[in-house]
């Protein structure tokens, strides 16, 4: 055996590497899950400058004319199952030729609706005739970095790193109690530091791999942008990953069975995945509860990453979040080394 | 570590006890687990603490291995103490806890790769695997070990460090009866070894084939010590013999189980004592072939009829129901 393999500190790191890499549900949710949740997102929220909103028409020159609008796709159909084509959401307005003119029949409460209904009156009119009184032209901007997947990666990261962390220390250190191997390795001479800083290092380790292919994919799939520098990019990661092994570590800190430690930590996140801008912007939450929301170590982290990703932002700009972040590793850490119970 | 092998253990520092407890006493809530206990074991000695479950025995050893403080009293290992000396004290002693589950996708050459790595010296992780006969099992994964095989894991990764002092704690609880043998084989070979190992039990046989001395423990208090045979001999004879009488008709229900005369039974030469248990009579006896017939005769002679007969040699089961009219196994 080599120095190395003699050192406790590199034996338990690697135990739980390899723990790890021998739980295949564990590979799943770390490294597939948060990719299969990106790509669902990236589909259903792609923007659509280029939709076409499907209308309906009672006559078929109204049809013709709305077809003439690039923006419209329309069908004729009479005035019953165009009702009920509206009902069902296949078409967004119906054009109804009247006696003394045209009605539009559409939910002005759905803003694709009120585009529908801008768009068909448009293409009637100027079927009718109408000329335009000043001329307009487009220039159309596509800008990465506006888009939805663009905000929500960093949330989405953010969220992977909050339940990779939490998931493998909680569980992994209260099955440990459980089945008595804390007692029996604290009756041997194992230093009791080198066990949960094994938990650390060997998160670290996966760190990389995790942020790597998600970031990858998100890059190459999505072309989301990387404005701020990345190695800052890399320690927002190791620093919000040490938050939640922190957090992880003072939720199992005291738990003897799984089912308390599923309670806690489900109690712990399930307040961040809601609060904390993962797919929404944190700042729709009423001002009242805004200190808490800017308070919490998940929207302290996804701010710092979007700053990062998004604007641009340095580590200097970045200070508010990061100094929450470290309080919410030092202050879990320090608590649940003080309390930890080892049998 | 090829020339660490188990060469240190053997009569080490051979001055002084290898632990010595004074006036030990823990309670749990109002359950007084340990209730004054004193006991001390010399180095080189195998030493059983021996008591139906419940007793203070895992209390007890836990005391020992410094996993539980005690509420009163002192413990001095191989002349170190918890307070002063604990970081010394867990390179020099190996633990066999009760109940350890590794973890089942670890292979046995990791978990003790693992456990080798927390002392300083030791001997190495292949010898541990010898020892432990797990050579066939090296590359398996703890979830495929039998009963048998996790036990002696367990009992390799106490041995890694090449401990001085060895605490077994029932090693052998669960297993089968081939399982057991086995391990009491690798109990022996590590006693010749020299090494000091203290063992708690609920299976006499165990103590009395492994144990050079043993202390009966029952509610938290040492009742009785000594070697098994010491033990064994204050009993009186070494053999018991156990019997119930029916009325006049043979066969009869326990129901009509009649008891005889204890004074009578005391008067047969040979017999050494006699107690009755719910119309079971029990006779320590010395001389088994001359008592029986004696026995035989002076049941006649009293018109009586033998529904139950047998006996068999002393145990320390006896001795403990001796001492507490309970049976060790009945708990």
């Amino acid at each position: 055996m080599n120095k190395l393999e003699l050192s406790s500190l590199y034996q338990l790191t690697m135990v739980r590497f390899k723990l790890i890499l021998r739980e295949p549900e564990a590979i799943f949710w770390i490294f597939i899950f948060p990719i299969l949740l990106a790509v669902g997102l990236g589909i259903a929220f792609r923007n659509r400058p280029a939709d076409v909103l499907p209308v309906g028409a009672t006559t078929p020159q109204l049809a013709q004319a709305l077809t003439r609008e690039k923006g419209l796709t329309a069908a004729t159909m009479d005035e019953a199952a165009g009702t009920r084509a509206l009902a069902t959401g296949s078409i967004l307005l119906l054009a109804i030729q009247r006696p003394d003119g045209v009605a539009y029949k559409f939910d002005d409460t759905n803003p694709d609706a009120r585009t529908a209904r801008l768009l068909a009156d448009g293409a009637i009119q100027a079927a009718a005739g109408r000329s335009d009184a000043v001329r307009a032209g487009n220039e159309p901007v596509h800008e990465t970095g506006a888009r939805y997947i663009d905000f929500v990666v960093p949330g989405l990261l953010g969220m992977n790193l909050m339940g990779s962390a939490m998931w493998g220390l909680g569980f992994s250190i209260v099955e440990a109690r459980q089945k008595k191997l804390l007692k029996r390795m604290v009756a041997s001479p194992m230093p009791r530091w080198e066990y949960l800083a094994s938990f650390l290092l060997s998160r670290l380790a996966m760190l990389v791999v995790e942020v790597v292919v998600f970031l990858g994919f998100a890059r190459l799939a999505f072309g989301v942008p990387f404005r701020g520098p990345l190695w800052q990019l890399g320690l927002l990661c190791v620093l919000t990953s040490l938050v939640f092994s922190a957090l992880g570590l003072l939720v199992a800190s005291r738990a003897r069975t799984m089912e308390a430690v599923s309670g806690l930590m489900n109690l712990v996140m399930l307040p961040m995945w809601i609060l904390s801008g993962v797919f929404f912007s944190a700042t729709r939450f009423p001002a009242a509860i805004q200190p808490v929301v800017r308070a919490l170590p998940l929207t302290a982290a996804i701010d710092a990453m979007r700053g990062n990703m998004l604007q641009g932002m340095s580590m200097g700009q970045l200070t508010a979040p990061v100094g929450i972040l470290l309080a919410w590793f030092v202050v879990p850490f320090a608590v649940s080394l003080r309390i930890f119970r080892w049998r | 570590m090829k020339n660490g092998s188990s060469s240190q253990a053997a009569g080490a520092q051979a001055s002084g006890p290898a632990l010595l407890l004074r006036g030990i006493r823990k309670a749990f809530a109002d359950v007084k687990a340990v209730d004054g206990l004193d006991l001390e074991v010399a180095r080189g000695e195998c030493f059983g603490l021996l008591g139906p479950n419940g007793a203070g025995k895992t209390t007890t050893i836990e005391i020992c291995e410094g996993l539980t403080p005690p509420d009163a009293g002192t413990v001095e290992l191989l002349g170190l103490n918890w307070a002063a000396g604990a970081g010394e004290l867990r390179q020099r002693i190996g633990i066999q806890l009760q109940e350890t589950q590794f973890p089942d996708k670890l292979t046995v050459e990791e978990t003790l790769r693992l456990f080798r790595s927390f002392f300083k010296r030791g001997i190495s992780v292949g010898e541990s695997i010898g020892t432990a006969q797990l050579e066939e099992k090296r590359s398996s994964r703890v979830a495929g070990l039998s009963g048998g095989q996790r036990q002696r894991l367990a009992m390799a990764c106490a041995l890694v460090g090449d401990p001085e002092l060895l605490f077994l704690d029932e090693p052998t609880t669960g297993l089968d009866p081939q399982a057991r043998r086995h391990l009491w084989d690798l109990v022996e070979r590590l006693k010749q070894a020299g090494r000091t190992i203290i063992l708690t039990t609920h299976y006499m046989e165990e103590a009395e084939r492994l144990c050079d001395r043993v202390a009966i423990m029952d509610h938290g208090r040492v009742i009785a010590q000594g070697t098994p045979q010491q033990l064994i001999a204050t009993l009186g004879g070494e053999d018991i013999v156990e019997f119930a009488v029916g009325g006049a008709e043979p066969g009869g229900h326990e129901a009509s189980r009649t008891i005889v005369n204890a004074g009578l039974l005391r008067a047969i030469p040979g017999v050494q004592s006699a107690t009755v248990d719910e119309g079971l009579h029990r006779l320590s006896v010395s001389e088994l072939h001359i008592a029986v017939p004696r026995i035989f005769a002076a049941l006649r002679g009293q018109g009586l009829h033998l529904s139950e007969f047998r006996t068999h040699s002393a145990t320390l089961d006896d001795v403990f129901v001796k001492l507490t009219g309970r049976n060790l196994r009945d708990e």
